[in-house]
């Protein structure tokens, strides 16, 4: 056994960027390539994505939406894991992964119609390669296992990003992914959010075991990083794609963070945690991390800083806006129009007695 | 062309020449590759069509029907196989949660065609000999389809794999070795039942491995020259009730048989409708025949517990002799 351990050592071209205890190397965080530019894009797409977080919660504390689940304090692995795959790449949300969809592309009034209770699936995902939010847990998995497996038997070096939860690693259909993805080297990135919580239920309760020492069970690397600093999960994730799109098969990277918000706007953290055990995560708050980061290179002042702040700002209110003015879609088609490509007569003839009993009323 | 053929080659058959014909297809499941399934029913086809096409996966049935999804979305039509009937439970939520529901949140069309050999009375063991094709037809979104003969279960499932939407394949493993001729050119719509036996006395309505009872019981019938007319459903999501009301409409009793146990069977929902649609025309209550109401019993008492040609008939006498 010690062999097959040493087999996936020596494959593993993430391990090298960052120490053991999962931060990316000066060296490293040296030579990523990215210019001024794209440093300072991750940036503002992280306080993009925070701000509309935020104006989500007050839309959900207004009445406009039925629900909304913040992923506040997790924006660096957001931002930092799409801007590390092309645009090609799909990606295997569960539900919290509002901000990686913004940064590519949806738009984000479209997307809270979800929440605000008037579709499903708001976005197209053949034109973002976004799949659909996942909202039982971890059921996704094996979908983006399934489209890398298609990736690979269409001879594409597309890749797939599959993200999740620390608690979806307890289910049986993450342990069931895991395994194909292994057996047939498929070119997916695991991406665990391991923010610490699962509703009420902590990391410490959920498993009793290492989260990424799983992978090797399954037969591939993977790493325990720092998922508060955006460069380290971009580093992390780019270099696992482009393993996996040299044919190398899959990774399994362990993005360490902290949910500071509720699991949703219908969630209480104060029958189960502290406030104080929040303190240590503000203090490693991945926007204002990489803000001193980015000042320390002279890659940002503050009035950039400023700048960036007010275009979050009027996005956030031109969210709520559109989102407020959308129209409800017509009831017939919203509830019937999609379910069958391929509709029976007895489905048509209920969709039409259906709307000729609103017409009616 | 016309063959002689047995059900399971029918069905291999059907599997070859959807292989054959769309370079999309593809088969997976547990045992599906070298064996060629525990029913042999993909004997051959990963030697003739390769190890990319016809593969082998973990014994995992979520994930088999998980991939499924993720290999629909990337383009292709998958047509997995799950071993038995009782074995489907595991791969419940990603059927009912994703596979019939992706269309409805994403519009994307998963066009997968989940293959289910179903039904007892072939002496297993417990988890072999289960009918839960209610569990299916409960969930819209689904196609739910299972033929009687070797002629539909070639032809059907023609149609269910070039269907877009996605379809479960229930195949009466009793009936796996029923044979007769076959025509390939021949087609069967999803949602269209047939008339198996023509009678005016009473409609047995059956589907999948109760079709040949109900057959055997109308011959048995004829020479009580009591008339019994026999409907195939064949596809039970969507149910075609044009077809069982033109036979209802004719004999004004039915009966209505599966193996599956009678409480919330699917013969409730046949019964409810020609109930509801034909009240007035009725001449007695709507029968139902069926499996108790218990698990499925050990393999030495299963003949008691499954519908056979004498319960049928007394459902036909109690319907002609009500009232």
């Amino acid at each position: 056994m010690a062999e097959v351990v040493r087999v996936v050592a020596a494959d593993d071209p993430v391990r090298p960027l960052f120490s053991p205890t999962g931060e990316l190397t000066p060296e490293a965080r040296s030579r990523l390539g990215l210019d001024a530019a794209a440093l300072r894009d991750l940036y503002r797409n992280m306080v993009l994505i925070r701000r509309a977080d935020q104006e989500a919660l007050n839309l959900q504390r207004q009445g406009e939406l039925g629900l909304w689940g913040q992923y506040l304090g997790q924006e660096a692995i957001h931002v930092g894991a799409i801007t590390a795959l092309r645009t090609e790449d799909w990606v295997f949300p569960s539900y919290r992964e509002f901000g990686m969809a913004m940064v590519r592309g949806v738009d984000p009034a479209d997307m809270l119609t979800l929440f605000r209770g008037l579709s499903h699936g708001p976005w197209d995902p053949n034109k973002y390669h976004f799949a659909p939010l996942a909202i039982p847990v971890a059921t996704q998995v094996p979908h983006a296992v399934g489209f890398a497996m298609g990736c690979r038997l269409r001879h594409s070096d597309e890749v797939v990003l599959s993200t999740f939860g620390d608690g979806a690693t307890s289910e049986g259909d993450w342990h069931e992914a895991m395994n194909f993805a292994g057996v047939f080297k498929s070119p997916v990135v695991f991406l665990c959010q391991n923010n610490h919580w699962a509703i009420s239920v902590p990391l410490s309760k959920q498993t009793a075991g290492s989260i990424v020492d799983r992978a090797k069970g399954y037969g591939f690397p993977g790493i325990r990083i720092d998922g508060n600093d955006v460069l380290g999960v971009y580093a992390a994730v780019r270099a696992a794609a482009t393993r996996a799109r040299q044919g190398e098969g899959p990774y399994l990277i362990e993005a360490v963070t902290y949910r500071m918000g509720a699991h949703t706007s219908s969630d209480d953290p104060t029958r189960y945690r502290l406030d104080s055990d929040l303190e240590p995560w503000g203090l490693r708050d991945p926007i204002t991390r990489y803000q001193v980061w980015l000042k320390a290179q002279g890659v940002i002042d503050d009035g950039l800083i400023a700048a960036m702040a007010a275009e979050a700002e009027s996005a956030a209110q031109a969210m709520r806006a559109r989102l407020t003015a959308l129209p409800a879609p017509p009831p017939g088609e919203a509830i019937f129009g999609r379910v069958y490509a391929n509709p029976p007569a007895s489905f048509v003839q209920e969709r039409e007695e259906f709307e000729a009993s609103l017409e009616d009323s | 062309m016309t063959e002689a053929v047995t059900m399971a080659k029918a069905i291999n058959l059907s599997l070859r020449d959807a292989l054959t014909r769309d370079e999309n297809v593809l088969i997976f499941g547990e045992d599906v590759g070298a064996l060629g399934g525990v029913f042999r029913i993909t004997d051959g086809l990963q030697k003739a069509f390769g190890e990319e096409r016809v593969f082998d996966t973990p014994l995992a049935e979520s994930a088999i029907i998980g991939i499924a999804v993720g290999l629909a979305l990337r383009g292709f039509r998958p047509v997995p196989e799950i071993q038995f009937d009782g074995f489907i439970y595991p791969a419940f939520e990603q059927i009912v949660s994703h596979v019939a529901k992706y269309r409805n949140r994403s519009g994307i069309s998963l066009p997968i065609t989940i293959r289910v050999p179903f039904g007892g009375n072939i002496g297993a063991v417990e988890h072999h000999s289960e009918s839960p094709e209610a569990y299916f037809a409960h969930t819209a979104g689904l196609k739910v389809v299972t033929p009687a003969t070797p002629a539909d279960a070639y032809a059907l499932l023609q149609t269910a794999i070039d269907d877009p939407d996605p379809v479960v394949f229930f195949e009466p493993k009793a009936r796996y070795y029923l044979k007769e001729e076959i025509d390939p050119a021949a087609r069967v719509p999803i949602g269209k039942a047939r008339v198996a036996h023509e009678g005016s006395g009473v409609s047995v309505i059956a589907y999948g491995p109760t079709v040949s009872i109900a057959l055997q019981a109308a011959k048995t019938a004829s020479q009580e020259q009591i008339s019994l007319e026999v409907i195939d459903l064949r596809s039970l999501s969507p149910l075609d009730m044009d077809t069982v009301m033109a036979s209802v409409r004719k004999t004004h009793r039915a009966v209505v048989v599966h193996e599956a146990p009678v409480f919330c069977g699917f013969g409730a929902e046949v019964a409810a409708r020609i109930s509801h649609d034909a009240f007035d025309l009725l001449e007695a209550p709507v029968g139902r025949v069926g499996g108790l109401n218990v698990p499925y019993p050990p393999a030495r008492y299963e003949k008691l517990y499954l519908p056979d040609v004498d319960r049928i008939l007394q459902a036909a006498d109690a319907a002609l002799a009500y009232g």
